[in-house]
This record gives structure tokens, sequence and C-alpha cells, in this order.
């Protein structure tokens, strides 16, 4: 047994050369890492997308393609894009809130350079701010 | 009676496409493309077997993400969905520092309405050794200037801020 042969060849049990493609990004000590990328890309998949990039890009892409496969491991049906899927509607909620949040501050300042006063009473009034169209996001605010 | 066409799996791969294809059902023949990309990315014989691992129902979703990651790895060999992901992790860390900073300043607003109303507050408040009228007419041009509160007399106006 050699054992300078890299994760892939051990796993695929073959002959580790000097030049072999992975053996920069699978080492030995974390065997783990090739399986799932074997699993689900194949070897011969990877090889090809590694070789067709430069040397410099190699180590990112490797490490990009260990962890899709590990989402696609731990989701079979949705991979990586559950998560994706996630972030996009994180975003538009935190959109919408924004949106929300930023309207009633035009608003507070327009009640504030019309009616300093008046504006001060509703904010001390905060019950009473039926009126305002962000009620629910006033009230909950404000406590 | 003639056959169906094969799947655009068994196409690309030249082979009979048999009634029980896993692929058939969403591999059609009218987008060679679909097939083509997974096939590239994961090869066929990986997403035969993925397929294989999964309830019927949930298939033609493992596909779609499929097809999504290998269009996303053609597109950028580098990072493929990693880099949507990091793109979409920023934005979203970039919103909620803006909502964090939009929420600071209602916060701010709140505050200075607060303190507004508690400045008008002591202005109402009557010093010990001015007579009532005085204090009257104090509170009159504070109104007046204001044209908010009307009502001059005093019991009542200590009610408005009780």
């Amino acid at each position: 047994m050699n054992p300078g042969r890299c994760a892939a060849c051990r796993h695929l049990r073959r002959k580790c050369p000097p030049d072999c493609i992975f053996i920069p990004h699978f080492p030995p000590n974390v065997p783990q890492l090739f399986v799932s990328v074997h699993r689900i890309y194949g070897a011969s998949n990877v090889a090809k997308l590694l070789q067709q990039l430069p040397l410099h890009l190699r180590a990112d892409a490797a490490e990009s393609l260990c962890l899709e496969a590990q989402y696609r491991i731990e989701d079979p049906v949705y991979g990586c894009v559950g998560l994706i899927s996630l972030l996009q509607q994180q975003i538009l909620d935190a959109e919408k809130q924004l949106a929300k949040t930023r309207a009633e501050i035009a608003f507070l300042k327009s009640q504030a350079a019309q009616h300093p006063q008046a504006a001060a009473l509703r904010g001390n009034l905060s019950d009473n701010a039926a009126d305002l169209s962000f009620s629910d996001h006033h009230q909950s605010f404000c406590g | 009676m003639g056959g169906s066409s094969p799947c655009a799996s068994c196409k690309l791969l030249r082979r009979r496409c048999a009634k029980d294809c896993i692929f058939a059902p969403y591999f059609p023949s009218d987008d060679p493309h679909k097939f083509a990309i997974v096939h590239k990315v994961f090869g066929a014989s990986n997403v035969s077997k993925m397929l294989q691992e999964l309830p019927v129902q949930q298939r033609a979703d493992a596909v779609s993400s499929l097809v999504f990651e290998a269009n996303a790895r053609v597109r950028d060999p580098v990072y493929g969905c990693v880099g949507a992901i990091s793109y979409l992790q920023n934005q979203v860390s970039q919103l909620q520092m803006q909502l964090a900073v939009a929420q600071t300043e209602i916060l701010c607003i709140q505050m200075q309405q607060e303190s507004a109303l508690q400045q008008a507050d002591k202005s109402f408040l009557l010093p010990t050794n001015h007579s009532l009228d005085s204090s009257i007419s104090q509170y009159l041009n504070f109104t007046s200037s204001t044209n908010v509160i009307q009502d001059p007399a005093p019991l009542k106006r200590e009610s408005l801020w009780t």
C-alpha cells in the first residue's frame, strides 16, 4: 500500500501518479471529501472539470464541488438549491420590512415638520395610532 | 402501432428507451439540452442512482434542482451554485444592516419627539413667583405659536398631559 496516495486514488484503489490532478485538493487525511464528490459527480467528471480550469482556480472549484456535494447528500431532493430558495425568501422579506420602515420614517418626519407638538403627542399616545397606515408595525415597534 | 420516441436521455446515450426508463418522465425528447447539461456535470449513471433512491413523487423536484445546479456550474465552473449562495448571503447581511439603521432612525425620531414633548410640558409648569395672569398669557403665546392647543384653561391643560 502506497502511503502517499491521495484520497481519490485510495478510494479508487489505483496508483497515484505524481501529477495526479486530485492530490492538491483531496488529501489522504480527509477521505470524506472525495467520497462525497465522487458519489454525486463521479471522479471522471470532477477530473474533467478541474482540468479545464487554470491551476490557481482549481482549489476554489474543488471546495465548491465538495460543498455542493455535501448539500446534495444532506438534501437529496433540493441540494443547495433549497438554501438558495430560503435566502431569496429572506431577501424578499427583508426588502419588504425595509420599505415599510422607511415609509414610516418619512411619515414621522413629515408629521414632525408640519406639527411638532402633535407629532410628539402622537408618539406619546401610540395606542391611538389606528389612522396610521403602518399601525401594525408602529404598535409592535412601540411595544 | 409505432413505438414512442426515445426520451432525451436515451437519445443522447444512444440506447433503447425502455417503457420503465427512469429518465423518460423528466427528460422529454423535445428538450435535449436539459439532459445534456445534467449529464455533463453529474453523469447519467449518478443521476439515475440519485433518482432511484428517491420516492417517485419527489423525483420531478430533484430533477429541477439538478438542472439548476448543472446550469450554475456550467455558467460558473469555479463556484457554481456556491457563488450564488455567497452573493445572496451578502445581500441578506446588507439588508439586515440597512434595516437596523432604519429602525435606529425611528427610535431617534421618537426620542426627539419625546424630548420635544417634555420641553413643551416643562414650559407649562407655573413658576411659584409668577402671577396667574402672566402664566396664562405665556401659555396662550405658546399655544398660538404652535396652533395646536387652543384651550386656555390651566386646569384642563393639566389633564391633557397627565
